[in-house]
């Protein structure tokens, strides 16, 4: 049955808190597994996890108006019907603010504006530890990242299927928007990884109450939790009061980055404090995941 | 003048530079500080400003006159994003998909389409003296964050100095935060994730032909790849901040921006200076 296959989402809402180590570093501890990056803006996972590229599958966004110049009459009927200020004096359009409604190509008298193609990118499948790890590659500025992050999603859980793999764990972007929605809807369970500084708290209650809108199972971990006793304290509470279990408390541990630089992941590089709260961390994962699947 | 403080990777200092660059630059000018942040707005969690006045924003999304409608469906062909579908010839409306074009409203050949408001954001104002704070807060649940930026950047035009967070990533967030500005500080830890994500926005920025210069923060071990980045790109370096573990544990508390102002006064000055001078130049 499809219905067997776990999907992990790391998420955090501030950004900066540690999903990408702690992300990279269960990739390595799991047995079994396939491992999506979704942070499509700023794709980090492929520096800490060694892996070689199988195949570059290419993303299309929206389509983009473009105006030819040889068929435009200077209306500027155009620039009055675009909401989205992409069309800039005489008359080009800026691609990197059209949306691709199509309004303009609708509306223009003269047939002067064709929708065209565009590709925003690749969606990448490659394999780390003989498994497979799946990240995108979108250009600079390109909107649609939740639908890159779709995209993506519905490879790995067709390779799933393919293959057998019955747990997938995903690598989520910062926020609360599109493409963490896109990230979070229909997985299994939700870890959040905070971190006990005054906006970190104030993150955790939005992504918290995100997971909640949804309705997904979510539990939540502490990155260098050592920080500050009384917001660590606060946490506790925030969790409580939405009933969220804490399952695990991350202490610094400047081993993190310098497993970053020598690009590997934070279990593989080091045995210090981080690197075994994340395994126990791990562990407390397992069982969690274990107890939804006996449900 | 307006200055965006944008860095790519998240948990980089972009709300502890722009806030503590507003609270100082706010002797000199009237200042303001726009949070575009809007998933996860935090600058006034520092600056804790009253906040005075708040209200809604809204996108238009549309309805349909169901006694007008002929069924048609050249509302569902005109929608570029899927929030149209004929269910047995009669139009529905997924207001989460719409990007509030108008392009159904004007496809429509029985005007049968009319377009109206729906909230998807709070923005909240306030300020203490000379420096003026405002900032978005994304609806729990919302996708499309870009219109209450917009907006966000509509408020206080009349300070000299606008400072605006902007939000982590390189898509489109980013590009309406920045789009205008006529500088781009970008925050960059010296780590293989902070240089990776750094060099995205160095591109966003570039792209808008907007000036960018650098401040590097959080400086635990010297990371060659994004000094040879700096040096290759010529991109003037304004600032660089240390790992202080003070600084991680005052975020910790309540008295982040006293704490950077008393022990990095020199950055901070330099910072300010150099902004306002490169962009009167």
């Amino acid at each position: 049955m499809k219905q067997s296959i776990i999907q992990l989402a790391i998420v955090s809402g501030k950004g900066g808190t540690g999903k990408t180590s702690i992300a990279a570093s269960f990739a390595r501890l799991a047995d079994k597994r396939i491992v999506v990056d979704c942070d499509v803006d700023a794709s980090n996972m492929p520096i800490v996890l060694r892996h070689t590229i199988i195949e570059e599958i290419p993303f299309f966004g929206e389509k983009k108006a473009v105006i030819s110049q040889d068929r435009c009459r200077g209306c500027g009927d155009c620039v009055i019907y675009c909401r989205f200020n992409a069309i800039k004096d005489f008359y080009v359009v800026e691609p990197m603010l059209c949306e691709g409604c199509a309004v303009c190509a609708m509306m223009c008298p003269y047939e002067a504006i064709d929708m065209v193609d565009n590709r925003s990118g690749s969606l990448v499948i490659a394999q780390s530890n003989l498994q497979p790890f799946l990240f995108a590659k979108l250009s600079i500025g390109e909107g649609n990242s939740g639908k890159l992050v779709s995209d993506l999603r519905e490879k790995a859980k067709s390779i799933a299927e393919e293959q057998n793999y019955d747990l997938i764990i995903i690598d989520g972007p910062p926020g609360i928007g599109c493409p963490v929605i896109a990230s979070i809807t229909g997985t299994t369970h939700v870890l959040i990884v905070t971190e006990p500084s005054i906006s970190g708290i104030h993150d955790l209650e939005r992504i918290i109450q995100l997971t909640q809108h949804f309705r997904i199972a979510a539990s939540v971990c502490i990155n260098k939790s050592d920080l500050s006793d009384e917001n660590r304290q606060t946490i506790n509470d925030i969790c409580n009061r939405y009933n969220i279990p804490v399952i695990g408390n991350i202490p610094y541990d400047n081993d993190v980055i310098k497993a970053q630089i020598a690009g590997k992941t934070v279990v593989d590089y080091s045995n210090g404090l981080a690197s075994q709260e994340i395994t126990k961390l791990w562990n407390n994962v397992q069982a969690m995941l274990q107890n939804v699947t006996i449900k | 003048m307006n200055i965006a403080i944008a860095s790519g990777k998240g948990g980089t200092g972009k709300t502890t530079l722009s806030t503590t660059l507003a609270y100082y630059a706010s002797q000199f000018q009237v200042t303001a500080l726009l949070d575009c942040d809007v998933e996860e707005p935090d600058a006034n969690v520092l600056l804790k400003i009253k906040v005075e006045k708040s209200y809604p924003v809204d996108v238009l999304i549309p309805q349909v006159d169901m006694d007008a409608c002929t069924g048609c469906g050249k509302c569902q062909k005109a929608c570029q994003y899927n929030a149209i579908v004929l269910i047995k010839g009669k139009p529905l409306v997924l207001p989460e998909l719409c990007h509030s074009c108008g392009g159904c409203y004007l496809a429509c050949p029985e005007h049968a389409i009319k377009e109206i408001p729906r909230p998807i954001g709070t923005i909240e104002t306030g300020n203490i003296n000379n420096l003026f704070y405002a900032a978005g807060i994304l609806n729990v649940g919302e996708h499309i964050a870009t219109p209450l930026i917009d907006e966000v950047k509509k408020e206080h035009r009349h300070a000299t100095l606008r400072i605006i967070d902007a939000p982590p990533g390189s898509s489109c967030p980013v590009i309406h935060a920045m789009e205008n500005s006529d500088y781009v500080i970008l925050v960059a830890e010296p780590t293989p994730f902070g240089f990776h994500d750094v060099a995205l926005a160095y591109e966003v920025a570039k792209s808008l032909s907007i000036p960018c210069g650098i401040v590097i923060n959080n400086v635990v071990e010297q990371y060659e790849p994004l000094f040879t980045f700096i040096k290759h790109e010529n991109i003037p370096v304004l600032a660089t901040i240390p790992h202080d573990i003070n600084i991680a544990k005052s975020t910790t508390r309540d008295n982040l921006m006293e704490y950077m102002i008393s022990h990095y006064a020199k950055q901070i000055q330099t910072i300010y200076e150099y902004c306002t001078n490169r962009v009167m130049l």
